[in-house]
């Protein structure tokens, strides 16, 4: 509930943003004192979440660095129609007023962006009900049991495919016309019936046949292509009990619903900052705010050097873009333009910079964010490096500061999180109910330790042993738990 | 205010205590914060836990960062370690802490001595309360001043609360409600004799070490137990009994005789603290060079005989000797085995084995 003051504000801030254009759900603002900031921040944002022991270690990290003056959490909002948000009470006016800018935001990015589309917008009701289940099999089989479980399926709870949501009810489709398409061996068209033994010889009819039969045999195999959603694979085809079966459900509907946040974090916070500085600056503050105002704001959007801040970057390329779509600083002419004082002067009047920034908003995702309006221009106005680690050193070092390679890493970083790429491959390898994964090595290496551990918790799952597939350098490797000890062996050619 | 969040809480610490779940230890890694107690930067430990997730070693992925440099140049520590440039600014402010608060943080590494229940209290051990609050119970427990409390709370934040009119109406999320707590309560009858070695052998250096060590855990115990009573004694070839301040600061010099020191915290066991009520820690800390192998045989027997009836643990702490280490140490471990059930041992080589030496003392829960 807020005092009649904040009501007040809140009403004018969303009355500013609307008449710029934004759009957002119906949003509803509490205040919290620090303790409650702190356990619905451990809880991802919630203020109910099925009980965990990582949730006290998040509370723990977020209280302590509150209670010694290292860190403080200004705002938070949750992805739901309505759209929650919480305001710190101790925050004075102006933090209050900023915070609720940022939060439009936000709510308006929720909205719009295509990626958050597919999440469920009643999630807080989800989580509470999340909360019950959890609760419940809790005091039916016992907190050590259902913690155990938990813990098994958090350690897989990366491996789910982001595209998914956008590519299910195709998949599905496919699937029933290669159904209907099922006929006889395939033989070639013959015009004259006496022509028949010539053009489909026996020997091509019992090549056909064979084809078909392999074809057949692998549309037995399970999954029929590599499978990037593990868990929503293990719910299919794993022998789960029903508790079991609906505690891995209620980790993996959560990891879908969080998908899209990590997968737009830079843009997210970018957009939200740019609108809050613009709010802000252009309608809501008053001279004896200004001072409090540029404290804050610079902030959240300050580089610590050595690292990046999402605030910061998403602010900037949004700037950017702007600048550049209101000055005609695109397309082929201006990218072939080569006198760098005649592009430096580049202004076309187009005016188009809002426009474009709301498409943006509307249908990128960080990494076609990155992908497309990174410019060399950019990184060389913000002093962008690589690092890498130096051995010899044993020291984090500045790589480069050409913008190919800041890019790539950049990205490199975004594309599926910066995780390894995992797959199912096989679930009866060997034809012994093994099941096979496979790690899509795009030029690092697994961290061992992990891996192995990640397999006897999956065996847990799975039942039978589990493999994987990874390379080590250049040598393919198998890896496996068989539910006493681990193997490792090489492989020549891959499975 | 009740937080759902202390379940968890709870259960987290209750692992990376150990107590539960021994599996995960290995999982555990202690990140810090930066604090400062006067002009000295401490870190504050916030031990994690990571879940085994399928991810990529650390060093080879490097990232991308922001800021001035050539190519070559080096990173800061706190710098870009490990994790994705796209990793939010973590800043690294100083704090001042207090002296409680340090001795808190260090004891989040240490168990407690355990208490042993002595006879006196047999008689009121448990006990019903209705302490603790909760959101939800039946009315015929509801808390008054509690809910009434907690709706003016709400009231003044939402703006509601008129001081002219002051009516408060508590709503339902207000209501607060008596719970019920089963307390044991142990009267913590507990003394501490710290014995000091401020012999000539006794360097500067060893003195400044036992006065460190003995310090923190002063510091630690008496947090945790109100109406702790500490004693203190230094010996050389006499023994007496000091107060804290000379305890702390004082200078001496002469030969070694432990059995006198000994002899006294018997004799005030004997006069003060009868065992049967007091649960009793001598702490004793010695370079180890005794005068004569025949006082060494009189400790063991004192040990033997009277320390080990009434003492829950006898520590005994050895600093290293600027006149190369002493036998005491050995003569004990000889006599008693490395892990006796009362007598915990620890050298203390040097002024960074004290954290260690603490652990020794205090870590096993006796």
């Amino acid at each position: 509930m807020l005092t009649p003051e904040l009501e007040q504000w809140k009403a004018t801030i969303a009355n500013h943003a609307r008449s710029y254009g934004l759009d957002f759900f119906k949003t509803i603002f509490e205040i919290l004192d620090w303790k409650q900031v702190n356990e619905i921040a451990a809880y991802g944002g919630f203020p109910n979440r099925y009980p965990h022991w990582r949730f006290g270690m998040e509370y723990e990290q977020l209280s302590k660095s509150y209670a010694y003056g290292l860190s403080k959490i200004y705002e938070m909002v949750i992805n739901n129609d309505p759209c929650y948000a919480y305001l710190l009470h101790s925050n004075n006016m102006v933090d209050q007023k900023m915070v609720m800018a940022h939060v439009f935001g936000h709510c308006d990015f929720f909205k719009n962006n295509i990626f958050f589309g597919p999440t469920p917008k009643n999630m807080m009701d989800q989580m509470a009900n999340h909360r019950v289940r959890v609760t419940r099999y809790v005091d039916k089989l016992g907190y050590e049991k259902v913690e155990r479980f938990i813990d098994v399926c958090l350690s897989i709870d990366n491996l789910i495919d982001y595209q998914l949501p956008f590519s299910e009810r195709k998949n599905k489709v496919v699937e029933e016309e290669e159904e209907e398409l099922k006929q006889d061996v395939h033989r070639l068209k013959v015009d004259k019936e006496y022509l028949e033994g010539f053009i489909n010889p026996e020997h091509f009819i019992e090549m056909q046949r064979q084809k078909q039969e392999k074809e057949d045999k692998q549309k037995t195999k399970i999954p029929l292509h590599p499978q990037k959603d593990v868990m929503g694979f293990l719910l299919e085809y794993a022998p789960l009990s029903r508790w079991e079966y609906d505690i891995l459900h209620i980790i993996r509907d959560e990891g879908y619903y969080y998908a899209p946040q990590a997968q737009t974090k830079i843009m997210n916070e970018g957009w939200a900052s740019y609108w809050h500085s613009k709010i802000m600056t252009e309608k809501i503050l008053n001279d004896s705010e200004i001072i409090d105002f540029a404290d804050h704001h610079s902030g959240t959007v300050a580089m610590t050097s050595g690292r990046l801040n999402p605030y910061k970057i998403g602010l900037e390329i949004f700037r950017d873009i702007e600048e550049r779509w209101n000055k005609g600083r695109f397309g082929k002419e201006y990218d072939e333009c080569e006198d760098m004082v005649e592009k430096a002067k580049w202004d076309k009047k187009l005016g188009l910079g809002r426009e474009k920034i709301f498409e943006v908003r509307k249908i990128y995702n960080d990494v076609t964010f990155i992908e497309s309006f990174l410019t060399p221009e950019f990184c060389a106005r913000h002093k962008l490096f690589s690092f890498e680690f130096n051995r010899a050193s044993n020291h984090y070092e500045i790589a480069s500061r050409e913008f190919k390679i800041i890019k790539e890493k950049l990205l490199f970083h975004l594309t599926n999180f910066g995780q390894p790429f995992i797959e199912v491959v096989d679930a009866n390898y060997d034809n012994r109910a093994e099941l096979l994964l496979k790690h899509v090595h795009h030029g690092i290496d697994l961290d061992l330790d992990y891996a192995k551990d990640v397999l006897k918790n999956m065996y847990d799952i799975w039942k039978r042993p589990v493999l994987i597939e990874t390379q080590l350098g250049s040598q393919l490797r198998i890896y496996s738990f068989d539910g006493e000890k681990h193997k490792e062996m090489d492989t020549k050619e891959g499975i | 205010m009740v937080l759902k969040i202390e379940q968890d809480y709870g259960r987290f610490k209750q692992i990376i205590r150990g107590h539960v779940k021994k599996e995960l230890r290995k999982y555990i890694t202690s990140g810090e914060l930066i604090g400062k107690q006067g002009k000295k930067l401490v870190s504050i430990p916030i031990p994690q836990i990571d879940i085994p997730r399928f991810r990529y070693t650390d060093k080879q992925s490097g990232g991308v960062g922001q800021g001035d440099g050539d190519t070559g140049t080096p990173l800061g520590e706190e710098d870009g370690v490990g994790t994705a440039g796209n990793a939010e600014g973590y800043h690294i402010v100083e704090v001042d802490i207090t002296l409680e608060e340090m001795a808190e943080l260090l004891g989040e590494e240490l168990e407690l001595p355990k208490i042993l229940p002595k006879k006196c209290e047999k008689i009121n051990s448990e006990k019903n309360v209705y302490r603790g609050i909760r959101q939800a119970g039946p009315q015929s427990l509801r808390h008054f001043r509690r809910t009434y409390k907690q709706a003016l709370k709400r009231q003044i934040v939402s703006g509601v609360y008129n001081p002219e009119n002051p009516i408060v109406t508590p709503f339902a999320e207000d209501r607060r409600y008596r719970s019920l707590k089963i307390v044991h309560q142990p009267q913590t009858k507990a003394v501490i004799i710290y014995m000091m070695d401020v012999s000539g052998s006794m360097g500067q250096d060893q003195k400044e070490i036992v006065r460190i060590e003995s310090f923190w855990i002063d510091a630690w115990l008496k947090l945790q137990y109100k109406g702790l009573e500490t004693r203190y004694i230094i010996h050389d070839a006499v023994a007496r009994e000091v107060d804290a301040e000379t305890f702390f600061h004082t200078r001496e010099s002469g030969g070694t005789i432990i059995s006198s020191a000994y002899k006294l915290a018997l004799k005030m066991i004997k006069e003060d603290y009868d065992p049967d009520q007091w649960n009793i820690y001598p702490f004793h800390f010695s370079d180890g060079d005794n005068w004569s192998g025949s006082d060494t045989q009189e400790c063991l027997e004192l040990l033997q005989k009277d320390f080990f009836t009434f003492c829950n643990a006898f520590c005994y702490g050895q600093v290293e000797s600027e006149y190369g280490s002493g036998q005491f140490l050995k003569d004990l471990t000889e006599r008693f085995g490395a892990t006796h059930e009362k007598l915990i041992t620890s050298k203390i080589e040097n002024r960074d084995k004290i954290i260690d030496s603490i652990k020794t003392f205090l870590g096993k829960g006796k």
